[in-house]
């Protein structure tokens, strides 16, 4: 019996099909399943938008087989108000937990970290594999409520009890859906939970030799950060939902009060708290913001050092101002309930954190910025999306400094500027840190380069298409429309109908472009031209492995690293570049912009 | 205009005439590793995932339980159907039962580890205090169990009361993390059976276990404070 001092377990090399490729305990299989599970879930969310912006710029169109999707929801092709809001609710949980967290953090993070900080696997695989299919039993469960007899729940993503508790006296799908909607967020939690686990222990322990903290790439900066956010605010999220569910099926008073009457129906429940539910929920919602796009800001730093060819204005100050933002991300979360009747003076305290994370999300803004300037910029695809990511969050964090102010945001809360907001500053730049993350990484992941031909076609149709859907819903806001409203035929909301059907051809152009990226990625999956093993002549480990990775990353021998991670522009140099794993003596200036 | 100059990494291995590296030298846990970047050989230096794991997992089921906590005093905060109840009192044979199986831990902890360190210890089996400690484990779960009864016996359901909607969700959640530490503990004694243990399986193991001793003092006195 020996004392080794490690919990590792080595690989081996799996030998039936549903080993390597079905419950694999490889990190880049386990990765490419989340990218899988994604794309799949992305192409639903967005085809559920697709049908929700028809809706709300033709009301009364009759979209054709709609029935055959729920034949309560669409009697004669056209959406009852309730349909309309089941698929909002699915849109919301869809695209917030199965491609914002998922495709950033659990995809790209599971296939490149390991490899990034030189290490031959996550310490767990078998957490790993678990984590995932976790996860994608949590979709098929939130998914299963679509067959349901009422379809699935219309309280929103962020499922506010009492209404979501009581079941299925408040709305179609209030029972069981909500049951389902619950289960597969619990599910989710699970799957988040146990994934940062591996993240975490990754990071802290398996680097190789010579990978300090400070040397490890951008983005593994941004996945432990997510992880460590993931791990508090998802441990959180998973009891919320099971105290829902208690109050489904076990006839529990967690969070329904006494003498509620809800359709003319007194509810059999006393003296829970209507706030509780959303105190437990933006303790999570608000760190799920950054859940999704702290890892977007590392890829597109990563990708914007290989592309300017030359270092990051400041590594450092980007690192302490991510773990900025993370900290505070859980100070601010009461911003969301200015509007719910709680203490004025926790408005003021809420308030407070929330104009002042402003300032690291701004120091971010400016390094990329700063970095960008008067350099030679390499503008291929993965570059664009990466600038176009920078872009949509500016314009996504400056209406956050009208919202951060109680006394605006009550005239703005639950207006479309709020959706506006929301979409550019987390849902679309997210979505563009994917994108950039794709066209970057898919080489390594492949062993084939992407068409760019077409991926500059898809990033500018999407760059125009994003800005023309959700730049006018401030506009819709600032007019006082009120979002969650399945149409807007009536009276003061009439004369807006117009922008809406600008917005809704517009969506539908924008998520008809997205084709083009699923052209480009399976077909250059089989016949795009074979990638060399540093394509975009990056200096960080992924680069100095082969194309693909073998089993174990490295090929038997653990890399040593030698630099920090972006070396780029290197005076004297035999390149413009120094790899990590180059033993070459360097003199760089750092900090010469 | 700053001007950083990056040098290589000292390694002795490869230059013996350099000076020795220490940890935090820009080289991270891995630079005490030789060179080759050999994996089996940097196992015996990089701290074990294993324990890092462990403080994850404490970290987030605190988070749970935290919540869970806060759940309750906002829940207790406003309600008038707040109904106190007594808690049944085998729940401190209970807890007398866990915090044993903690000490029977810790001395097969110590026999594991003298067994490891080739130290005879005679006739004496190191599974045979795991075996005790896998015995109290139970013993506390059939203990909760019959806490559960006791309640029922007094007509408390999980919906009677929030009261005791809280008891429930709080020993349940806690029996279930429990669950795993046995589970833990099981793979452990296979593992020391097989001749396939490492001391830092136990090691975790046991800081599990110790955890879910702190946990149920932590709940004990919540629930006696609050319920």
């Amino acid at each position: 019996m020996h004392d080794t001092a490690h919990a590792h377990v080595a690989p081996h090399a799996p030998k039936t099909f549903i080993g390597k490729y079905i419950f694999s305990l490889d990190h880049k299989v386990i990765g490419k399943q989340y990218y899988g599970l994604a794309l799949v879930a992305v192409f639903v969310g967005m085809f559920l938008s697709w049908l929700m912006r028809i809706h709300l710029g033709y009301p009364n169109f009759a979209i054709p087989g709609l029935h055959l999707l729920s034949q309560n929801g669409a009697p004669g092709n056209v959406m009852t108000p309730e349909y309309y809001l089941q698929l909002m609710t699915m849109h919301g949980t869809i695209m917030v937990f199965f491609v914002l967290t998922t495709a950033p953090f659990a995809a790209f993070g599971n296939f490149f970290l390991p490899i990034q900080v030189g290490a031959e696997d996550m310490p767990f695989p078998h957490f790993n594999m678990m984590s995932f299919w976790v996860t994608f039993a949590g979709f098929l469960v939130l998914m299963a409520s679509f067959f349901t007899g009422d379809g699935p729940t219309l309280g929103g993503w962020t499922q506010y009890a009492p209404l979501s508790a009581i079941g299925s006296a408040t709305g179609p799908g209030q029972g069981l859906g909500v049951v389902l909607w619950a289960s597969s967020i619990a599910l989710f939690c699970v799957g988040q939970l146990l994934g940062s686990l591996n993240f975490i222990t990754t990071t802290l322990d398996m680097r190789t030799k010579g990978m300090s903290l400070w040397r490890m790439p951008m983005t593994v900066w941004g996945w432990f950060i997510t992880s460590v956010m993931g791990l508090t605010a998802f441990a959180v999220l998973m009891p919320a939902c099971i105290l829902l569910i208690l109050d489904h099926v076990a006839g529990t008073s967690f969070f329904i009060p006494s003498n509620l009457v809800v359709s003319d129906q007194l509810q059999p429940h006393s003296g829970g708290s209507t706030l509780l539910w959303q105190h437990l929920f933006w303790f999570f919602g608000h760190p799920e913001v950054y859940i999704a796009i702290v890892p977007g800001m590392g890829i597109v730093s990563h990708i914007l050092a290989t592309c300017i060819r030359r270092p990051l204005l400041s590594h450092r100050v980007l690192v302490y101002s991510m773990g900025a933002l993370a900290v505070l991300s859980y100070m601010v979360y009461g911003h969301h309930m200015f509007v719910s009747g709680m203490n004025p003076i926790s408005s003021i305290a809420f308030s407070f954190p929330t104009l002042v994370i402003t300032i690291p999300s701004t120091i971010i803004v400016l390094i990329w910025l700063g970095s960008l300037y008067g350099a030679r910029i390499r503008l291929n695809t993965p570059c664009l999306f990466s600038i176009g990511m920078i872009s949509t969050f500016i314009t996504g964090g400056v209406s956050g400094f009208f919202l951060a102010q109680p006394s605006l945001d009550i005239m703005l809360h639950a207006t479309y500027f709020v959706v506006g907001h929301f979409h550019f500053v987390m849902a679309v730049s997210a979505l563009f840190g994917i994108f950039a993350g794709t066209y970057f990484w898919f080489p390594k992941m492949y062993g084939r380069m992407m068409n760019e031909t077409l991926g500059k076609v898809h990033f500018w149709l999407t760059f125009v298409g994003v800005y023309c859907i959700f730049m006018p819903f401030h506009y819709l806001g600032l007019a006082a429309n009120v979002r969650r409203y399945q149409a807007f035929v009536d009276d003061y909301l009439q004369p807006l109908l117009p922008v809406h059907r600008f917005i809704t051809i517009a969506a539908l152009f924008t998520g008809a472009v997205q084709l083009i990226f699923l052209y480009n990625l399976i077909h250059s999956r089989f016949w795009g031209e074979p990638a060399s093993d540093n394509p975009w002549e990056g200096t960080s480990l992924e680069w100095s492995t082969a194309t693909p990775p073998p089993l174990d990353n490295f090929g038997g021998t653990l890399p040593v690293v030698y630099h920090d991670p972006y070396q780029y522009g290197i005076e004297g140099s035999t390149g413009d570049y120094v790899m990590q794993t180059s033993p070459e003596k360097i003199q760089t200036q750092h900090d010469e912009a | 205009m700053a001007t950083t100059v990056h040098e290589p990494p000292s390694i002795e291995t490869r230059d013996p005439s350099r000076p020795k590296i220490t940890s935090g030298n820009g080289g991270g846990w891995r630079n005490l590793a030789p060179e080759g970047g050999n994996l089996r050989s940097v196992q015996e230096y990089a701290p074990p995932p294993s324990s890092t794991a462990i403080w994850v997992l404490v970290a987030a089921i605190s988070m749970t339980f935290a919540a869970l906590t806060s759940a309750l005093i906002v829940r207790k905060g406003g309600a008038v159907d707040w109904r106190h109840f007594t808690l049944p009192s085998i729940l401190y044979l209970n807890t007398v039962v866990l915090l044993a199986s903690s000490i029977t831990l810790e001395l097969a902890r110590r026999r594991v580890a003298a067994f490891m360190g080739g130290l005879k210890l005679g006739a004496q089996n190191p599974a045979r205090w795991l075996d005790v400690t896998l015995a109290l484990g139970f013993l506390f779960l059939a203990g909760q169990y019959l806490a559960w009864r006791q309640l029922n016996a007094q007509g408390l359901y999980l919906a009677t009361n929030p009261s005791s909607s809280f008891f429930y969700v709080f020993t349940a959640a806690h029996a279930l993390h429990l669950l795993g530490g046995l589970a833990g503990l099981t793979r452990v004694i296979h593992k020391l059976n097989r001749h396939t243990l490492r001391r830092t399986t136990l090691d975790a193991t046991a800081r599990y276990w110790h955890f879910m001793d702190v946990l149920w003092i932590y709940l004990l006195v919540l629930l006696s404070m609050k319920l």
